[in-house]
């Protein structure tokens, strides 16, 4: 049984939160089962805490769950660190990948130095290299300027955290299972206490939005930063925000698509009056741009894919016209 | 209460010059600035030693001409800063910095709190803070938006999550990584830039440290970058023309068609 998790596998570390396995898990699985192909090896889905219905892991790409089982009921970079270091010590898997949720981003960088080996932030791309066989981790730098490819050639595992949704999410295939393999994790005490979580910002996550109507200094008054949510709820989105207008305080921090905000990777991202600074593009990972904007040299346009020259007022009244109400 | 804050000088530009052959970074002769994310970590240390006593001090790796931003870091009210700079640190990925800057902490004496900015502009990885906290063995808690208080050997913060935000405790001594919503940075006073100018530098090479020069810079890191390339911004928009009832109906027109949006028949 312990076969499917023989040394030099590709491993893809399933965050738990918000009620399940996170959904970057299943893109994760599934370019594993891609790049597992190149590699020669199987898929092992690695989690910590109750292995209850992980064989399910099996129909996104899965060929073994490995489950470090302990009680802590809570993420907590710590103990996860400690139980997956430990897996890591004993199955020796060449590869793992982590997605770059907040958490996974926290975790990540602690388990990488526990294990003495490279970690490559928040991948947009990932190939392998034919001749070397080496993970090739493809990543923005200097806020979007630049896309640098990193491997990690000698130390073991090679380690990358992925940004959510820039990989789609495989259609299940339900005929697959595969084993579970639970691993008792040695004991660890959590350093940090949960004393509260405080959902915010509506308790929307604009990283998890398929549609994002976002908003700049361009959009023209609060009527119309309320017209543009009503139109991201029409979407089936959330609101999202550029720097400056959180810095005036017309939305909250956890609304703030950028460099110093969040990464977002919406299947649609409509940009209402957004300059397009590279440092607020650097946070977007859109299928599909719209940009509107009353100024033609903005240069969000080099962006979009829609570009729509328009007072965002009279666009926004438009599109509720049409598909409002 | 000791603090160490950690900073980074960091390009003032995006645009930027990379070695050729190594693809790091040159930061001689580009314009460079404190790490914005850093003037946050820098300004919650002066505020923390303001309510609960203590000392500030300020550490970084780089080039010799970080010295300057050191000295604006004790003007705005750090105490005294470390400089580590040394042509073996040149090319540290976050594996090989982090064991540097713990080297340099061990050194320093391991103080009640360590802060951090969550990242720095010109990686973006938010890596060295928790890998400084796990090579000194301390509990981290990153993107901090709040330090609520310290009392009984305990840091209360709030953090962002996932899911909004949690209020976690945390057992002293620890790393935070801070937000940019914790404070408002000040500006240095006059007689705080005096302070910072007439500041004696603290500078230390990869022998003060005993490092191996094997274990830091390029030769110490895990990871090399193989290929850079500028992202493809050639990319044509459609124009969308005409009256705004028009482009909204032709916009609806053309994300309908992608599947992006339902018109429930509405086209």
């Amino acid at each position: 049984m312990t076969d499917t998790i023989r040394p030099g596998g590709l491993w893809v570390y399933c965050e738990r939160g918000g009620g399940g396995v996170r959904p970057v898990a299943f893109e994760l699985l599934g370019q594993a089962a891609r790049l597992a192909k190149a590699m020669g090896c199987p898929v092992t889905a690695a989690l910590v805490g109750n292995p209850e219905g992980a064989e399910s892991l099996a129909r996104y790409g899965a060929d073994a769950v490995l489950c470090a089982a302990c009680d802590a009921d809570q993420p907590d970079e710590l103990v996860q660190a400690g139980a997956l270091a430990a897996l890591v010590e004993k199955y020796r898997p060449a590869a793992l990948l982590l997605g770059a949720t907040a958490f996974g981003r926290s975790l990540a960088p602690r388990l990488a130095a526990r294990l003495n080996t490279g970690l490559t932030a928040d991948c947009t791309g990932l190939d392998v290299d034919p001749e070397t066989g080496l993970l090739l981790q493809t990543r923005p730098a200097f806020g979007g300027n630049l896309m640098a490819t990193i491997v990690c050639p000698d130390r073991r595992p090679q380690m990358a955290t992925v940004r959510p949704k820039v990989f789609p999410v495989p259609a299940p295939d339900m005929t697959r299972s595969c084993p579970v393999i639970v691993e008792q994790s040695p004991a660890a005490e959590s350093a940090v206490e949960l004393i509260e979580r405080i959902a915010s910002g509506g308790g929307v996550n604009i990283g998890d939005a398929d549609v994002l109507v976002s908003v700049g200094q361009g959009i023209g008054g609060a009527e119309n930063i309320a017209l543009a949510e009503k139109l991201a709820k029409k979407l089936g989105g959330a609101l999202s925000a550029s720097r400056p207008l959180v810095d005036a305080g017309a939305l909250p921090y956890a609304r703030q698509v950028g460099q110093t905000g969040k990464t977002v990777s919406p299947r649609l991202y409509i940009a209402l009056g957004i300059s397009g600074a590279i440092q607020h593009m650097a946070g977007v990972a859109a299928q599909t741009i719209v940009a509107v904007n009353t100024d033609p040299d903005a240069p969000i346009f080099r962006y979009a894919q829609y570009a729509v020259r328009c007072d965002c007022g009279a666009f926004l009244r438009e599109m509720m016209e049409r598909i409002g109400n | 209460m000791k603090i160490i804050v950690c900073v980074k000088q960091v390009p003032a530009s995006n645009e930027t010059r990379l070695d050729p052959v190594t693809h790091t970074i040159i930061r001689e002769g580009a314009e460079a600035i404190l790490n914005p994310f850093d003037a946050f970590a820098v300004e919650e240390a002066v505020r923390l030693k303001a309510r609960y006593g203590g000392s500030v001090s300020a550490l970084t790796m780089g080039i010799p001409a970080s010295a300057t931003m050191l000295r604006r870091v004790i003007a705005v009210g750090a105490d005294e800063a470390i400089l580590l700079t040394d042509r073996a640190f040149a090319g540290s990925d976050t594996l090989a910095t982090a064991r540097t800057l713990a080297c340099a902490v061990k050194k320093a004496g391991l103080p009640d709190l360590i802060l951090c900015g969550r990242m720095a502009t010109d990686g973006d990885t938010a890596q060295v803070g928790p890998m400084l906290a796990e090579n000194l063995g301390l509990p981290h808690v990153s993107d901090a938006a709040q330090i609520e208080s310290i009392e009984g050997g305990a840091l209360t913060a709030r953090r962002l999550t996932d899911d909004g935000y949690a209020r976690v405790r945390v057992k002293l001594p620890t790393l935070i990584t801070v937000l940019k919503e914790i404070n408002v940075p000040r500006l240095p006073s006059i007689a705080g830039i005096l302070r910072g100018e007439e500041a004696k530098i603290t500078v230390w090479n990869h022998g003060d440290l005993g490092l191996d020069p094997e274990e830091t810079g390029l030769k110490g890191s895990a990871t090399r970058v193989v290929k850079t390339a500028r992202p493809d911004l050639s990319v044509k928009a459609e124009i969308i023309s005409g009256a705004p009832g028009e482009q909204a109906a032709a916009l609806i027109e053309r994300l309908a068609a992608k599947r992006l949006i339902e018109t429930e028949g509405r086209a």
